[in-house]
């Protein structure tokens, strides 16, 4: 039986076993909407902006390791996508945006609504493609969800131009072999046995894992590594919850806002396993004094990640699940080092600079701390939470004070650094599990960006809750401003923060808002009771900053700590 | 150093600019490029002529290969390799100079493909150095208009270096 495009899309979508999509209409995909209407089996969720829904769909993938999927009409509809595909490929995140596009025939016409989104899009997707006859379809999108998942996974677009959902053709689900992308799954043996007998004779161990931990589901391997070995682990913004942040091995994040101790077991390391993380600048600080004594090993699907911006002394090609698999049998069953005492040295040295310089922060009872907040969260859920952030501050004191034990709780841009971005992945991770606890980490600067979504929240009855560290600042950037432009506040100060608790009511969410540290708990507490969309306006110290702090460009030892930057008050000199 | 490198790709829509936009989205730099089909017209193949240190050479050729669409990418530069260039110069000589492009020509086994009232056309196959070389000498008789192909590459059979 013959079927019109936009029936062969959803079939296809069905097949991959899609539930759900994030998306927003418009002229050219109005076929596709017509099919989803008496659709049962995929559900179309509208937000209230295509960036909107890209994110959702990327919340989604996030927290539920499947593949997120979003629809946009062509044209404005398209190129509203690009900040949510960005996104994603910057973080690996395996996404298939749906484009609209004018008829085949009026292509390159500068036809109304027109864009050439495959061309804008190439930078920042995985793959893209511009579908020209409707019997490509249900194999493109087989291969573009082929794409967006295996290897190291990324954001993969579908141009699908209006005649081409209209026509019609006869449903096929073919085999698909793309000849051309072959991804090396399995980890050289030999390197993997030098790998081995260097972590067996290393003194000063220490892990480094990334978010290809996560994406990989190689939590338990990374654990069995570590235990055995008596490595301790640090981990990159994107790879908190690959470890359990409260095991004893766990030294938290590290770099530029990392943990003292963190930073100073990287540069005082002999050996470094790098797991699935692609030494961000971020991570490594000035390149040329970055782990100066250490040999390293890297563990990538990606080759490209290899040997891009650090030398690598054992270089492993493969997924980093089946690596560890080899190299945990490996170092138990070839090599069988006894390292005893010698790790307990340095486990202890690391002991001391946890000591020296935990991570912390100075409590007032008149004024919250953000911290504080960050804090009483993680009491209150116990870590059993799907954590997304905006960027700036509050993702920074998120990083650092909310203890991720497990894999996929905390979703938050990492690559991008894309304000915006927590709010609609919440409502994202939410379809994904139903049932969690879902909290959106946010400053007043970011959660402004895509507020709209409050509407997506409560018409869906989604319990998300929005905790807003408010300082009516663009924090991050004042913090800059403060600390390396001589405290001249240009255009960070948020003058008019609207009032987030009415803004709330006023989309039929609940709002909350606490002043003062007491109030906090109560607050969290409420809001978690609460079977609705919640936002939390906490107005903190604004001028409370993130500690430490690596400076742009120093090595990573070279850090700033709260005591050493607190100067007498100076007059406010915002400019508006 | 310089490179080049021979790639095999899909013959698809839009390849060219997944390449070329690799290449300017790092900040790599493209000397030459030509393209065309291969025996099996679903597969075209590229010669790059770029250059870059050991670790950016490393990266570009790792980059290439992450493309979805290319299918073997091979450094000639690390085998033994015939490269050729054909190169089409527009010569308007001075009535004393004719006979000496028409000798240059013959030396560079060159051939005269046009010729106008005051002006050759010349086609000269050859590596870089010889091209190099007849556009040298040719420059004082007057050249008008020079095209070439860039650079294309095929591996040697079986000695490797
Ligand atoms: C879309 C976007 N624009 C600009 C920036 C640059 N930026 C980084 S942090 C920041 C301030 C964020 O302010 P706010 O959301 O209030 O968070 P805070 O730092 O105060 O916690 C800005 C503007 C960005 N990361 N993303």
């Amino acid at each position: 039986m013959k079927m019109s495009g936009a029936e062969i899309l959803i079939e296809s979508l069905k097949k991959e076993g899609v539930k759900h999509i994030f998306g927003y209409p418009g002229g050219v995909v109005l076929n596709i909407f017509d099919s989803l209407y008496d659709n049962k089996e995929v559900q179309l969720i509208l937000t209230r902006h295509e960036q909107g829904a890209v994110h959702a769909a990327d919340g989604y993938a996030r927290a539920s390791g499947k593949v997120g999927v979003a629809l946009v009409t062509s044209g404005p509809g398209a190129t509203n996508t690009i900040t949510g595909i960005a996104t994603a490929s910057m973080d690996s995140i395996p996404l298939i945006v749906f484009s609209g596009q004018v008829p085949t025939m009026l292509i390159g016409n500068d036809a109304f609504q027109e864009a050439d989104i495959v061309g804008i899009s190439r930078p920042c997707t995985k793959y893209n493609y511009l579908i020209k006859d409707v019997k490509d379809l249900s194999r493109i999108v087989k291969e573009a969800f082929y794409l967006a998942r295996e290897g190291r996974p990324g954001p993969v677009l579908i141009d699908l131009p209006k005649d081409v959902t209209v026509s019609k053709a006869e449903f096929t689900w073919p085999e698909i072999d793309i000849r051309s992308y072959k991804p090396t799954y399995e980890g050289n043996k030999w390197m993997i046995t030098q790998a081995a007998h260097l972590i067996a004779k290393s003194k000063k161990a220490v892990i480094v894992a990334g978010g290809g931990v996560i994406l990989s589901g190689g939590s338990k391997d990374l654990r069995e590594l570590a235990e055995y070995a008596e490595v301790p682990v640090t981990m990159t913004l994107m790879g908190l919850g690959s470890f359990p942040g409260t095991h004893a091995l766990s030294l938290g994040m590290l770099g530029m806002h990392g943990t003292y101790y963190a930073n100073k077991a990287v540069q005082g390391a002999d050996l470094l396993i790098a797991i699935g993380m692609r030494f961000d600048d971020r991570v490594t600080g000035k390149i040329d004094a970055f782990a100066p004594e250490a040999k390293i090993i890297h563990i990538d699907i990606d080759p490209t990640s290899i040997r891009k911006n650090v030398r690598v002394d054992v270089p492993i090609v493969g997924d980093v699940k089946r690596v560890l698999t080899v190299l945990n049998k490996v170092l138990k069953e070839e090599v069988k080092e006894q390292w005893g005492e010698v790790r307990k040295a340095w486990l202890r040295q690391i002991n001391e600079w946890r000591q020296e310089r935990p991570m912390t922060y100075t409590y007032r009872d008149e004024v919250i701390k953000p911290q504080f907040v960050v804090e009483k969260i993680y009491e209150l859920t116990k870590g059993d939470a799907i954590i997304s952030t905006e960027v700036g501050q509050n993702q920074m004191w998120t990083a650092q004070f909310y203890k991720f034990d497990k894999p996929r709780t905390l979703l938050t841009s990492g690559g991008l650094g894309t304000m915006g971005y927590g709010f609609p992945a919440a409502i994202g991770a939410q379809f994904a599990h139903p049932n969690k606890l879902v909290i959106d980490i946010a400053g007043d600067g970011s959660i402004q960006m895509n507020i709209q979504e409050l509407a997506t929240a409560v018409i869906n009855n989604l319990p998300v809750k929005v905790a807003i560290l408010n300082n009516h600042y663009l924090g991050m950037v004042r913090q800059w401003q403060e600390l390396f432009f001589n405290e001249r506040y240009s255009y960070s100060h948020l003058d008019v923060v609207p009032d987030f608790v009415k803004v709330a009511e006023a989309y039929g969410a609940v709002g909350f808002r606490a002043t003062k540290p007491s109030e906090v708990e109560p607050v969290l507490k409420e809001a978690f009771k609460i079977k609705k969309t919640v936002f939390m306006d906490f107005i903190i110290d604004w001028k409370e900053k993130v500690y430490p702090m690596v400076p742009a460009g120093a090595a990573i030892d070279q850090m700033m700590f709260e005591e050493q930057k607190e100067k007498p008050e100076k007059k406010l000199k915002a400019v508006k | 150093m310089r490179h080049t490198i021979s790639l095999l790709v899909e013959n698809k829509f839009g390849v060219l600019s997944r390449i070329a936009g690799l290449f300017s989205g790092r900040g790599y730099n493209i000397e030459s490029l030509s393209v065309g089909e291969t025996i099996d017209p679903q597969i075209s193949v590229m010669t790059i002529v770029t250059s870059g240190d050991d670790q950016i050479i490393e990266q570009i050729t790792k980059q290439l290969n992450k493309l979805i669409d290319v299918i073997k990418v091979v450094d000639m530069t690390e085998l033994d390799h015939v490269e050729r260039e054909m190169v089409l110069i527009k010569v308007a000589p001075r009535q004393e100079d004719k006979a000496e492009v028409l000798r240059l020509t013959e030396i560079f086994r060159g051939r005269v493909v046009d010729s106008g009232q005051k002006t050759y056309t010349i086609e000269v196959t050859g590596d870089e150095k010889k091209i190099e070389a007849i556009v040298e000498l040719l420059k004082p008789m007057g050249i008008k208009e020079f095209v070439r192909t860039g650079k294309i590459a095929i591996a040697r059979e079986g000695i490797k270096k």
